[in-house]
């Protein structure tokens, strides 16, 4: 049975029950009619996480063979990904965290754009213009400032241009939420009216600090001090999710004030791949999240009401077991590029500093050879 | 304070010349839009963006939150959105909030992009002591900033070289530090305003500001008037100093210094920022490397002594001044 007040809602009460479409049994509670949920797309949300959560398992499993440095799981956190940026126009710009593996798969990027930064091969790894998803942030919440810039910038379109009717929405975590660049985003949003979404996943754990050390009030609350109109929900009700995303997403593209959205979710992994998550928190807590997995309560209501038979899952889990194939093809594939596309990147025209230490650093490689 | 007042016919202040060249880039790129604290109805703490605001609009001529990292976080993101954003630090020593902005975001974002990304932006920054100001107000941090690959570093140091490097920078699609020598502001140069001329020295370029055949001097922003008026006493004294304004403190045109440096075999460098581990010591090093057999004596620092910039009636014993380029130039003797 749906139980809200077993939501931990770290680190305060919350003040106000989390936005639910989907029961923890997989019934659809009061409200998914108006948010227009449909077979068609709880299907395609639910294929979505799957096929995430596949991609994200063998990025994990690569990281533990020795083929990535490092990996930063989204298991638990599908549904807050896919709910949110499935709410988006392919024409809105996404600024991510780092952890948005999910949401990058949405967009089109591919297994081995993901994977370059974790093996080693290249610190961004695809082109942002081409799916209008930002590289990722590795300094906490530094993407919240890009993303209000960038929101500042169409603002100054739609001036200009009155069909232009993006908007940007921004990931970050509760951890982020700390930085001062994220008050200072937050603030600078809220006084210019950026048309922006900021997209708050508060996963409950910043590496191995509980929300619950570092925030006195709920970050919504903090939200709606600054002045922008904040919706809490689930995040791990992807219907949820998908509805308060659309809707502020909505009123962000009508002209409407910045908004916030505080998705309350968990990190089922640790932080990375180079920490022992057992160390901080118990086992009970997992569990208990555990028993919340996205997945399976979309797969409880696609069972329950008859929306996806045996066809449609077996044909996703063909899908998948292709995707796991190609990931791990994809990244055993990636290979270092020459140093020297580096000297070439580094400015818009190589100086003739560079140029030369570039020559340099040839002539020696070469002298090996 | 005004910028626009008090000059003579033809002749404009430092400060009047970069609001000129503010002007020029604005009306000849629309995707230019300034950035600041205080920058529109007020022009800025020192008027730099006087008249600016009423002449293109809030739209172009934004007065920011109080938020450094912010204005340039924000930079970051409108110059993603193509625009060229130029944004004003009020104070030399304002600009560390934006400090990973700065060397973590802006510098890094291009290559991290494989050279996809275009981050066209530009900081001003007013630097450097001897207006009697208070702490954090007085500062030369231009190390750090030469210190991260991925940014231009350029400093201006007279009315006409700043009028067109400002310009330079803004049409420049990598980050620009741009450094205004802030007791420089009033000195005033014969200036026509407009677009660079074509024979101007590159924003990259060092400019020879007074030749010379014996001793090479070097300083950028507020020295380079300091080794000039040192090159004046000098010549009454019977040496010939060449002074070189750097113009670009990264990159550095080694070029130019080493083919002074090969022609008068003594080089002393002049900066206001403490020298530890200051552009001079690079400076020193290089043309050590690249010239020793023709260097008469070892490369001389005049810097700012290694100590927290002081308080301001004690500013005339830290900044370099004239006895302490002379002096300098004395030791290039001594070999």
């Amino acid at each position: 049975m749906t139980d809200l007040t077993d939501v931990p809602t770290t680190p305060a009460d919350l003040g106000v029950a989390p936005m639910r479409l989907l029961g923890e049994d997989g019934e659809l509670l009061t409200g998914a009619a108006d948010a227009a949920v449909t077979a068609e797309l709880t299907r395609g949300l639910y294929r979505d996480m799957v096929l995430a959560r596949q991609f994200d398992q063998d990025a994990f499993n690569l990281q533990r063979q020795g083929e990535l440095g490092l990996w930063l799981s989204c298991r638990g956190q599908e549904a807050a990904q896919v709910g949110s940026i499935r709410a988006l126009r392919a024409s809105d710009h996404v600024f991510p965290s780092y952890r948005e593996h999910a949401a990058a798969l949405c967009r089109g990027l591919r297994p081995a754009e993901l994977l370059t930064q974790w093996r080693g091969t290249a610190h961004g790894g695809w082109d942002p213009g081409d799916y209008r998803f930002h590289l990722y942030s590795l300094v906490l919440s530094t993407q919240l400032l890009h993303a209000t810039g960038y929101a500042l910038g169409v603002a100054a379109d739609r001036r200009r241009e009155p069909g232009v009717d993006e908007i940007v929405l921004c990931y970050f975590g509760d951890g982020a939420a700390s930085q001062g660049d994220a008050n200072e985003a937050l603030n600078w949003a809220a006084v210019t009216g950026a048309p922006l979404v900021f997209f708050c996943q508060n996963n409950q754990w910043a590496i191995s600090t509980p929300s619950a050390a570092q925030s006195r009030t709920p970050l919504h609350v903090r939200a709606a001090g600054f002045g922008l109109t904040a919706t809490v929900v689930d995040g791990n009700d992807v219907l949820a999710v998908h509805a308060a995303t659309a809707a502020a997403a909505a009123r962000v593209r009508a002209g409407g004030p910045p908004e916030f959205i505080e998705a309350i979710t968990y990190r089922m992994a640790g932080h990375s791949t180079s920490d022992d998550p057992t160390r901080y928190r118990d086992a009970e807590e997992v569990e208990r999240w555990e028993r919340r997995d996205p997945l399976a309560r979309v797969r409880l209501l696609l069972d329950a009401r008859g929306w996806a038979g045996e066809e449609f899952h077996t044909a996703l889990k063909e899908e998948a077991t292709a995707l796991s194939e190609a990931t791990r093809a994809a990244c055993r594939a990636l290979t270092p590029p020459p140093l020297e596309d580096t000297f070439r990147h580094t400015l818009a025209e190589e100086t003739a500093a560079l140029r030369a230490e570039r020559e340099r650093y040839t002539e020696w490689r070469e002298s090996f050879a | 304070m005004s910028t626009t007042s008090e000059v003579s016919a033809g002749e404009l202040t430092l400060g009047a010349a970069l609001n000129a060249g503010l002007r020029q880039a604005m009306a000849d790129d629309e995707s230019v839009i300034l950035v600041g604290e205080d920058i529109g109805a007020l022009g800025g703490v020192f008027r730099v963006t006087d008249g600016l605001r009423a002449e293109f609009g809030d739209d172009r001529v934004i007065d920011s939150l109080l938020a450094e990292s912010g204005i340039v976080g924000t930079a970051i993101g409108l110059a993603l959105r193509g625009y060229r954003p130029v944004c004003e630090i009020q104070f030399d020593g304002f600009v560390y909030p934006a400090f990973d902005q700065i060397v973590s975001q802006l510098a890094k974002l291009r290559a991290r992009s494989g050279g996809r990304l275009r981050i066209p932006v530009t900081i001003r920054i007013p630097c450097g002591g001897g207006i009697g100001a208070v702490e954090h107000h007085s500062e030369s941090n231009e190390a750090y900033f030469c210190h991260t690959a991925g940014l231009r570093v350029v400093a201006c140091a007279g009315p006409a070289d700043a009028h067109w490097m400002i310009q330079q920078a803004i049409a420049c699609d990598d980050p620009v530090i741009f450094y205004e020598p802030k007791r420089r502001y009033w000195d005033k140069a014969p200036v026509e305003p407009g677009p660079v001329p074509p024979d101007a020295p590159a924003l990259d370029q060092a400019r020879i500001a007074r030749p010379g055949t014996d001793v090479t001097v070097i300083a950028y922003g507020p020295t380079v008037r300091v080794a000039l008026d040192a090159a004046t006493v000098a010549e009454s004294e019977g040496r010939s100093l060449e002074v070189i304004d750097l113009r670009s403190l990264s990159p550095v045109d080694f070029g130019t210094l080493t083919a002074s440096a090969r022609k008068t075999g003594r080089v002393v460098v002049v900066h206001e920022a403490p020298t530890f581990c200051g552009l001079g010591a690079e400076i020193a090093a290089e043309i050590t490397e690249r010239c020793f057999p023709l260097l008469e004596a070892p490369v001389q620092r005049v810097g700012g002594w290694n100590v927290p910039y002081p308080p301001a009636r004690t500013e005339e014993h830290y900044l370099p001044d004239l006895d302490r380029v002379l002096d300098a130039v004395d030791v290039t003797y001594q070999y």
